[in-house]
């Protein structure tokens, strides 16, 4: 990297316990739920993200339902927070203000609020809302890299007319390359007067790498999860954030070992497996698709007997953008489709 | 398709709202006016388009809104495609004039209706209500199952281009989330419903899209649930000719909260007519459609005029 003088430590929020949720196919404890939260506090991390991996009210068939209500995963992770507040994810077209007010009740003071990078005029009620009953309310634009900064820029300012405190790129197919993260986050600085911040995926081993470019555009808040627990190839590792952090004399207050040791003894043993960038991870970054695909395009691989990298090849040249996990089966459904068509029409040759 | 129906035989209606759903819909009138007479189309903004694209047409267009329509005692049917804000005033306004309502807002004065389902019930209601574009996909294709097993649970997931989803629907999403869950209850007869809904910004527009997920109570026969999905997909298509499932139903079992389960996944697309909106807005094209097949029905009654037909 370049340069980092001038540039502030970032606040970091760590989403192990909703991004997690994905590879945890939202399988998440009570007691998991409070040993990270716990842990996450006492190491300092300011915000923790606590709710079903696709937002409040993800529960369902689309995405998988949560084993343990987040309602009450939320009040648990509260419970044992001293200095952490808890935030959860909302996405306008799955969750509700309902849920959002649940939510409230149960304890988080942090609402992110999600669409997709274009469409960030359907979030309009629920940042008033969410502003109306006192909480920190950050933007996400996800699926970032489908859009050039100026748009991204022009939906955050939606967003920040709406009442955001903070904009978030977010690149949920891991598709996106330093340059792009700095050019985005870049845009969003020079258009608001609000934080800005930047959620990374590991798809194509670059979830630090486009941290760090973010930060050197001046990003405000990043996110980690432990051990880079998140959807797809998972997102940037809390702990090495935090470590890299503190080597650049920009550690935001985080206690660097009790961070590596809560991935390392507390998170490590729960974690079904251990995301990394391979084949079919880095197919998702390369094709552009949500990485929450990864299992479910896995799942119809092994139903439908096809390649799960075919599958998300063919969902990025759909264009297919986030929360639409129902075309995974489509898909699969076509792929096998003209593989019995293309077999029958050799066998009659 | 009805034919050969002399005027003195229609009944006039009118469409409040000069957008593009009142627009679509004054096409469709005026392609197949069935029992119907379109007589007038009433806005609120003197300069719009909808208005001067009306005039012409040749149908009488007023910027005087709701009063244009209660001053002309003739017209007995109104469909209202404005806001939900709006219907609540007319609704009561209408019934007031002794005028049947056809309400294509979420304002939801009066019953929904899902035209294969239980139009022929609502027959004698002053005013209607047509759910959200995803309930008038959804519902029936969740009524084809539960009434060959009784449905535990149904999910639906409808996905619409960017360009189709108007400020209506981008200001209130909750809205449709909640109609829409509640119309898969209450009228397809799921026990608990559930409803998502996602805007796809792809270029070229995407065709509307929707996925049910269904999980019945205890067993069934496969030939039988297809043979009713395949039913409705015809008595759908006999008003919305381009809504088809886009494969074949697909059986399998699922983990879910009551355990191991059997379900049902019915993958649909909706492809508009293009009367006035492009092809790709099957989410407004099937509005307009079944709320013309509601109207149709609607002023047969009101004509006393018996025989069955689309």
């Amino acid at each position: 990297m370049r340069n980092f003088s001038g540039v502030k430590a970032p606040r970091i929020t760590d989403s192990s316990l909703r991004d997690g949720s994905h590879p945890m196919r939202h399988q998440f404890t009570r007691e998991q739920v409070r040993s990270v939260a716990q842990a996450l506090d006492a190491a300092g991390v300011p915000v923790i993200e606590v709710t079903h991996g696709d937002g409040l009210a993800g529960s369902s068939i689309q995405y998988g339902f949560s084993r343990i209500s987040e309602m009450e995963l939320i009040a648990e992770a509260r419970e044992v927070c001293r200095q952490a507040r808890i935030a959860a994810l909302l996405l306008p077209g799955i969750g509700t203000v309902h849920e959002l007010k649940e939510a409230v009740a149960n304890g988080i003071q942090v609402v992110r609020i999600a669409t997709q990078c274009t469409e960030a005029d359907i979030s309009a009620e629920h940042f008033e809302i969410a502003k109306n009953l006192g909480l920190e309310a950050v933007g996400f634009l996800m699926m970032a890299h489908m859009r050039p900064p100026q748009v991204l820029a022009e939906q955050a300012r939606l967003m920040e007319a709406y009442g955001a405190d903070c904009v978030y790129i977010v690149d949920s197919a891991g598709a996106m390359l330093p340059t792009d993260a700095y050019a985005s986050v870049k845009a969003l600085k020079e258009a608001l007067r609000i934080q800005v911040g930047f959620h990374a995926h590991n798809n194509l081993g670059l979830a630090m790498g486009n941290s760090l470019a973010a930060l050197e555009a001046g990003a405000d808040q990043l996110d980690g999860c432990l051990r880079g627990l998140g959807a797809g190839a998972g997102n940037a590792p809390t702990e090495l954030l935090a470590a890299v952090l503190e080597k650049l004399g920009l550690n935001p207050g985080l206690d660097v070992f009790k961070l590596m040791d809560a991935a390392e003894f507390i998170i490590a043993p729960i974690m079904p497996y251990q995301p990394f960038p391979n084949r079919d991870a880095i197919s998702l970054g390369y094709a552009g698709v949500y990485s929450t695909f990864l299992l479910h395009a896995q799942h119809a691989g092994e139903r439908y007997q096809i390649d799960p990298r075919a599958i998300l090849v063919e969902l990025g040249r759909r264009k297919a953008v986030a929360g639409q996990e129902d075309w995974i089966l489509d898909v699969a459904l076509d792929l096998a489709r003209q593989r019995d068509e293309q077999a029958d029409t050799i066998g009659e040759v | 398709m009805e034919t050969g129906m002399s005027p003195e035989q229609r009944v006039p209606v009118a469409i409040l709202g000069s957008g593009n759903i009142g627009s679509d819909l004054m096409y469709k009138l005026l392609k197949q006016p069935g029992h119907m007479q379109l007589v007038l189309l009433a806005g609120i903004e003197p300069e719009s388009e909808g208005l001067a694209r009306a005039r012409s047409l040749g149908v009488e267009a007023s910027s005087a809104g709701i009063d244009a329509v209660l001053a002309n005692p003739e017209i007995k049917l109104v469909f209202d495609a404005t806001s939900a804000r709006a219907h609540v005033r007319h609704a009561r306004a209408l019934r007031e004039a002794g005028r049947v309502a056809v309400d294509l807002t979420p304002a939801a004065r009066g019953p929904y209706v899902i035209p294969p389902v239980n139009l022929s019930d609502l027959a004698d209601q002053m005013n209607i209500n047509m759910v959200t574009c995803g309930g008038q996909a959804t519902v029936p294709m969740v009524y084809a199952v539960s009434r060959v097993a009784p449905v535990k649970y149904a999910e639906m997931v409808s996905t619409v281009a960017s360009l189709s989803a108007g400020p209506g629907t981008r200001q209130n999403i909750d809205e449709f989330t909640r109609t829409t869950a509640l119309a898969l209850e209450k009228i397809g007869g799921a026990q608990h419903g559930k409803a998502i809904i996602i805007l796809n910004p792809a270029d070229p527009p995407i065709l509307m899209r929707n996925t049910i997920y269904i999980l019945p109570e205890g067993g069934f026969d496969e030939t039988e649930m297809r043979a009713s999905i395949e039913q409705m997909e015809a008595e759908v298509q006999q008003y919305v000719p381009g809504y088809r499932l886009k494969n074949p139903p697909v059986f399998d079992f699922v983990e879910t909260p009551w355990g191991k389960r059997s379900i049902v996944t019915i993958l649909l697309e909706v492809e508009g007519a293009g009367d006035y909106l492009p092809k790709y807005s099957g989410n407004l094209d099937i509005m307009t459609a079944a709320a013309r097949r509601v109207g149709e029905v609607l002023a047969r009654r009101l004509l006393g005029v018996e025989e069955v037909a689309v």
